[in-house]
């Protein structure tokens, strides 16, 4: 299995570390030649998501990864990754990739002095340690949710067209909702795509990285 | 500070890996900075060329100025405060900066003693000629280190004599048995525990970026090649000809800093480089405060 690791800024050294541990192949994405190759799955990495969304552009990857995530290719996002991925970010003008249902809101503990390590549940894991640094949260799913906390299902269905496309390739088209911090969606999943605030390849637990990889399979 | 908080503040600089940091003294600099893709930006008044060119004593930047550039981005702002000055310090934690830069290129407050880092909760990056300068400010907090450069001149050889001495005193350590440890950490005046932190993982326990005399795309990758995970750019883009072309490039060359082939279209039509002043024709070498 081959994972690509988008390292066009931020912390994916990290990432690859963790993915070569669990035994599978690591792709680093730096140019348009890069895209070239097969792949079995795509890591957005944390950094500065204004960074790397204008690297993605101007260095010529951003289409072609566009058109990959659309058509289902799994995706793990995290921080930077998860606001590239979004539908809406509430408080900056830009989009992305647009592919998953939610608005974020970036840098949404606030400065550094904000930055907080904890351990939480994680739908169908358990407990888990999440490092969230200057990290952004999910404020609301812009389609169906099912969410295994809050046992509500079915709330905007402002998506339909996508969900739609979704459904005709047999994949679930509700924004699953993983985890919570104080109330707040701190991960979720839609189709294909994980999106998570807080950053998995900063500690030693490897679990997340092992459900992404099972995705991949 | 905390082990939690020390461990978030080296995970910040974790984030800003492969990015470019750049000086800006306006918050339309700081904009056009952001634009060109920074990964985070120094905010001061004066950037080091222009404070080697004034001369005098050099200070922290006016806490509304650096508010005024915390305003219009949305990517962490750094500022630096003098060597030792940890009042200066504690007015930057207040206005919550996301990193203090302990600099040498202003003037030092303190001639024997850096600020005690752990006292903090914002983070602290330090510059570092070699190995035993990083391990000393890692010890006293720092989470994050950058090579002390020649700011200001546009000259690079420092930054590649600083990473370079580091690099070979890191293979040093790696390659030592482990009873020849005890007296290396002597030799360094650091303690056992961060040298036998190298010796195990061959590098710093905090992320190392280059700083100090980087003017084009090209010194830029130079510097990543030999090993920094980031880089500083402080008087080379605001002090040419064109900042946000330049700006741009040396992102984009610091991306991909083994592509010769892209880093040759950088370096086409960059307008004119800072103007630059070699090492010897110098009088104050900043590098030479604090150790």
């Amino acid at each position: 299995m081959k994972i690509a690791v988008l390292a066009v800024q931020g912390a994916f050294a990290e990432h690859i570390d963790k993915v070569r541990k669990l035994g599978a192949e690591c792709l680093q994405l730096r140019c348009a030649a890069d895209l070239e190759q097969e792949f079995d799955g795509l890591i957005l990495p944390g950094g500065e998501s204004t960074v790397q969304g204008k690297l993605l552009r101007e260095l010529q990857m951003f289409e072609s990864l566009h058109a990959k995530i659309r058509q289902g290719l799994p995706v793990l996002a995290t921080c930077a990754g998860l606001i590239l991925l979004a539908q809406e970010i509430s408080n900056d003008d830009h989009v992305y990739f647009g592919t998953m249902p939610v608005r974020v809101q970036r840098n949404a503990y606030g400065r550094q002095l904000g930055s907080f390590h904890t351990v939480q549940e994680f739908a169908g894991i358990g407990t888990v340690p999440m490092t969230f640094i200057r990290a952004p949260y999910i404020e609301a799913a812009l389609a169906a949710t099912s969410d295994v906390y809050h046992g509500n299902d079915g709330s905007a269905e402002k998506n339909e067209t996508a969900m739609c496309r979704q459904e005709e390739a047999g994949i679930s088209s509700r924004v699953e909702i993983l985890a919570r911090v104080d109330g707040r969606i701190v991960a979720a999943r839609f189709a294909n795509q994980i999106g998570l605030a807080f950053h998995p390849e900063l500690d030693e637990d490897n679990r997340i990285h092992e459900m992404f990889l099972r995705m991949c399979l | 500070m905390g082990e939690d908080r020390y461990a978030l503040n080296k995970q910040l600089a974790q984030m800003l890996k492969g990015g470019v940091i750049m000086d800006v003294t306006t918050p339309e600099q700081a904009r056009i900075a952001e634009q060109a893709g920074a990964c985070a930006v120094m905010a001061l008044e004066r950037i080091p060329a222009d404070i080697r060119a004034a001369g005098g004593v050099s200070r922290m930047s006016d806490p509304k100025m650096i508010k005024g550039i915390q305003e219009v981005v949305s990517i962490p702002v750094m500022a630096k405060c003098r060597i030792g000055h940890f009042v200066e310090a504690q007015i930057l934690e207040a206005i919550e900066i996301d990193y203090i830069d302990e600099s040498e290129v202003l003037s030092p407050a303190d001639d024997v003693y850096h600020i005690d880092k752990h006292k903090f909760k914002v983070p602290f990056v330090c510059g570092a000629k070699d190995l035993g300068e990083a391990l000393r400010r890692i010890q006293e907090g720092a989470s994050m280190i950058r090579t002390k450069g020649e700011p200001g001149t546009g000259d690079v050889v420092q930054a590649v004599r600083h990473m370079r001495q580091m690099n070979s005193e890191i293979a040093k350590i790696t390659s030592m048995r482990e009873d020849e440890l005890f007296e290396e950490a002597k030799r360094l005046a650091v303690p056992y525990e961060l040298v036998a932190y190298v010796h195990a993982n061959g590098r710093l326990p905090v992320v190392n970026f280059a700083a100090g005399g980087v003017a084009t795309p090209a010194d830029a990758a130079l510097m990543m090649q030999l090993g920094a995970e980031g880089v500083f750019v402080g008087s080379g883009i605001f002090k040419s000809g064109n900042p946000a072309k330049r700006a741009a490039s040396i992102v984009k060359a610091v991306t991909n800093y083994q592509d010769s082939r892209l880093i040759a279209e950088l370096s086409e039509d960059l307008g004119e480089a800072m103007v630059g002043i070699n090492e010897q024709e110098i009088a104050l070498l900043m590098a030479e405060r604090g150790k």
